[in-house]
């Protein structure tokens, strides 16, 4: 453990950076949860598992099969998210008369499904996966920045922007923004609310993997890291305010620079707590997250 | 109204009186001890999930307490197994309140994700904290209980031990189930607000089930403890939460027995599976326990999706003794 | 006017409630006579509803004050405003719907008897008494409103009209001194609005206050003793159900003139 008083700026610096690196997978791990919240008012338990796939796949592709980055990643991201599809069929679409507590365990049930099955294909071993372009680091201004938290940084500024010409530009876009303000009201104007809830689930698959490719360089992809991921996502989601997926990347990027400060500063045994501590504060002082009116409460309904 | 309940518990005690005659073998014994270390843990969940309706995935946590509290005090502080075992259910119980107090005021997703987030900090600690929990390496030497003078020291000693707690937990249940208060949690489920309306404090009421439902798990820890000898971190993972939840919800939230029924099955589901993939190896098919996993999740998901009140449930509908005269009103209870 | 006892049993003074900058109840004085029928009446979104949460402990009040029989109400839980002898019914049926309808009406009786958790676990035989006591009184309520019949099937699957005179019988249960009714009749037939106002007039008859919201103006003006009219959270007329019938602010009221 660091003595306070030996803390440099270059330390303060290295924990952010490697904040901001953690901090945009869960930022994109809320933008799932998100999205599948504004389309059915689902919170997906099986959202981790998302990006275990697509860690996963992505090793096998790239290090078992040699094929090159570029393929593999456009092969993985398509796969997971017809897996996303594959489990809104299946699993949510059949299912009548929901109840919350049926829903919670249905998509339990699946994200138990996924981790058994990539158990069984990838055993219980963590998975190396070579960084996009080298894993030498880099200096910026004393601290240590690996070329691929570039790459994560870069990847989720690309998701953003694509996020938010989708939900503005495109009519596909615009439709599922009004199912999530008014389900009844959009599905009385035409649109397809079913076919909206099945996009959500593939757009928030192919996110999750997205994530799954990307930090799996850093923290070495197992089958059993899903749970965790899946919590910490939703932490952010839920600090951003439920159903806000701006305010989900700014949550997500400050959960993991408090998570590194915190296990820089005080231990790193506990830097799993932090965040799941401070998910639980969230819930408990204000639902609503940092960003949600306290008016706009709508989300203490499910 | 409770008399089909009590003739339940007393078919239930004659399988148990007669099972070790029948079960000649201690490695099935010891898995009928698992087996009953989680009914009880599932009975507690059931009152909390199917009665009053408040879902936990945070249950591993109590296990765990229960264990760590019944391994600690008993191997560091040298004191007595009961009385390591009655501090577990003081903590668990403290605990349960101190944390149900801001938790239960959530409903569905946000209730389950902050019990979840409160189970994935207990383990968490429980593998940091190496100073006191002995980290992952966990705790060895844990002393067995002794009951007036007679050592629990065979497996057939231990599983009679054992299910007479299961069957006095069931008597509680039941007789809870259908009291006053029982009914309380009922409407708590129905409906919070015609509940409050009647004089039902919600509040008050959920805490208490959430803290007696800590306590069931809390003791399932300490015979853990106590049986195993041996305790890590790794059974006491969310995962477990899950498969607690996955119990009670495969044999139906609505019934106590449902909760029997789905704690059973799935604790006996891996021999089930060893079994399996014995008969498979006959036939050159290889089975690796590893799916075992997968399975779980499979049957979870068939049972929610074509049985949603759950296997006792359908049980009992294909039994005449169980059902009411008119079956298609019947929901729940 | 509140110079005569009989007339302030239920006081509001100047309630107040905000949602977010939307007045939905504006500084309301009302009072409630003990042992009549009131009914409370307005145009939809008039703020009806809210003055019963806000009455029965569902929401707190932004501002002002409530008092049963001089004692104060604002700001305390349901549950016990619920044992200062306040029942209450709700506009979308809140029945329980996995229990049965007897057990819905036991719940009503909920503060009228007392076993704890622990006794209920380990001594089941030393309740016996208590739970027939229970029974009993909650069969006398069943048969009242005339559902003994349907004791064992599970509430959820009565017909509306039915579930709506459950919610009377379990609201009964509790002995209250006073009994809200939002919107009783509402999705019931004639036949079974008629059976409702029956009953209304029969509990009255048991010296038990009466608050009515309601949309159906023939039962309304049928078997109030006193109407109060309000429109955007403000009353705009009070009277008995003639002087209310005539009254040009209540029909420009209702008819948007």
């Amino acid at each position: 453990m660091m003595e306070p008083s030996s803390v440099s700026f270059s330390d303060i610096l290295q924990y952010i950076i490697m904040g901001v690196q953690s901090g945009c997978i869960y930022a994109l791990v809320a933008m799932g949860f998100n999205m599948i919240y504004n389309a059915t008012g689902i919170i997906n338990f099986a959202q981790g598992e998302f990006v275990v796939l697509g860690g996963l796949l992505m090793v096998s592709l790239t290090m078992t099969l040699n094929l090159p980055i570029p393929l593999s990643f456009a092969a993985t991201t398509l796969a997971v998210t017809a897996a996303g599809v594959a489990m809104e069929r299946f699993t949510i679409n059949p299912v009548k008369n929901p109840t919350v507590l049926r829903l919670i365990i249905i998509t339990i049930a699946v994200s138990i499904i996924v981790k058994g099955a990539a158990m069984g294909i990838w055993g219980k071993n963590s998975y190396f996966m070579r960084h996009f372009s080298g894993s030498e680091p880099l200096d910026f201004l004393g601290a240590s920045l690996l070329p691929q938290t570039l790459w994560i940084v870069g990847t989720l500024v690309l998701i953003v922007a694509a996020y938010i010409y989708f939900f503005n530009h495109t009519m596909t876009g615009k439709c599922m923004r009004a199912c999530a303000i008014n389900r009844d009201a959009a599905r009385l104007s035409g649109i397809n609310d079913r076919r909206m809830v099945m996009l959500s689930f593939a757009l928030s698959a192919g996110i999750g993997a997205i994530a799954g490719i990307i930090i799996t360089p850093i923290i070495q992809m197992d089958y059993a890291r899903g749970a965790l991921l899946g919590i910490k996502g939703f932490g952010a989601a839920v600090l951003g305010g439920l159903g806000n997926s701006m305010g989900a990347i700014i949550a997500g990027i400050l959960l993991g620079v408090l998570e590194a400060a915190s296990a820089g500063l005080i231990s790193s045994h506990y830097m799993d707590a932090i965040a799941l501590f401070i998910l639980l504060l969230v819930l408990f002082v204000r639902p609503s997250g940092i960003f949600g009116s306290s008016a706009a409460m709508r989300l203490k309904e499910f | 109204m409770n008399m089909k309940d009590y003739i339940g518990i007393g078919v239930l005690a004659l399988i148990v009186a007669v099972m070790p005659f029948a079960v000649g073998n201690d490695y099935y014994l010891g898995v009928l001890v698992f087996t009953a270390l989680n009914c009880l843990t599932c009975i507690g969940l059931c009152l909390l999930l199917g009665y009053a309706g408040q879902i936990s995935l945070g249950h591993s946590a109590f296990v765990a307490i229960g264990a760590y509290a019944s391994a600690l005090l008993t191997t560091k502080l040298g004191w007595n197994p009961w009385a390591a075992m009655g501090a577990g259910i003081v903590i668990s119980l403290v605990t349960a309140v101190l944390v149900g107090i801001p938790t239960l005021k959530l409903k569905g997703h946000y209730l389950a994700m902050a019990t979840l987030g409160f189970a994935s900090i207990v383990h968490v600690v429980l593998v940091a904290a190496v100073d006191i929990t002995g980290g992952p390496s966990g705790v060895s030497g844990i002393p067995r209980l002794e009951l007036f003078g007679l050592a629990l020291d065979t497996d057939t000693r231990i599983f009679y031990f054992c299910w007479a707690l299961v069957l006095v937990a069931l008597y509680f249940a039941v007789n809870l189930i259908h009291s006053r208060v029982g009914r309380g949690l009922q409407a708590i489920h129905g409906s919070e607000d015609a509940a409050s309306s009647l004089g039902v404090n919600i509040t008050v009421d959920k805490i208490r089930i959430f803290a007696l439902s800590a306590v069931f798990a809390s003791v399932s820890g300490s015979l853990y403890s106590h049986y195993v000898l041996y305790i890590d971190p790794g059974p006491f993972d969310v995962m477990h939460s899950v498969l607690l939840i996955t119990m009670v919800a495969v044999g139906g939230i609505h019934s106590i027995w449902g909760a029997v029924t789905g704690a059973v099955l799935l604790s006996l589901l891996p021999e089930g599976l060893s079994f399996l993939s014995e008969g498979l190896a006959q036939f050159n098919i290889q089975y690796k326990t590893d799916y075992d996993t997968l399975i779980y999740g499979a049957i979870l998901l068939s049972i929610m999706l074509f049985l949603p009140e759950g296997l006792f449930d359908g049980i009992r509908r294909s039994f005449s003794f169980f059902s009411k005269t008119n079956t298609e009103t019947e929901r729940g209870q | 006017m509140t110079d005569n006892p009989t007339r302030s049993f239920i006081v509001l003074d100047r309630l107040r409630k905000e949602f977010g900058g939307v007045v939905a109840v504006n500084d309301l004085s009302l009072n409630f006579a003990k042992g009549q029928i009131s009914a409370l009446i307005g145009p939809n979104g008039a703020g009806k509803t809210t003055v019963f949460n806000l009455i029965t402990g569902f929401l707190p009040p932004t501002s002002g004050s409530i008092t049963l029989n001089g004692v104060n109400l604002s700001g305390k839980k349901p549950h016990r405003i619920a044992s200062m002898g306040v029942g209450r019914t709700f506009q979308n049926v809140q029945v329980f719907p996995a229990m049965t309808v007897l057990e819905n009406v036991m719940v009503g009786r909920h503060l009228r008897s007392r076993c704890g958790m622990a006794v209920s676990c380990l001594l089941p035989q030393a309740l016996r008494p208590e739970e027939k006591r229970i029974r009993e009184a909650s069969m006398v309520w069943l048969e009242a409103v005339g559902l003994k019949d349907q004791a064992d099937r599970t509430a959820g699957s009565l017909p509306l009209g039915s579930q709506r005179m459950l919610e009377i019988a379990r609201a009964m249960a509790l002995e209250p001194s006073v009994l809200f009714l939002d919107e009783p009749a509402s999705g019931l037939n004639a036949r079974e609005t008629a059976g409702m106002g029956d009953l209304i007039v029969k509990i009255k008859a048991m010296g038990i206050t009466i608050i009515l919201v309601e949309h159906d103006m023939e039962l309304v003006m049928d078997i109030s003793d006193n109407v109060a009219v309000v429109n955007f959270g403000s009353l705009i007329a009070e009277g008995t159900p003639k002087d209310i019938q005539a009254n040009p602010d209540v029909i420009n009221a209702y008819l948007g003139a």
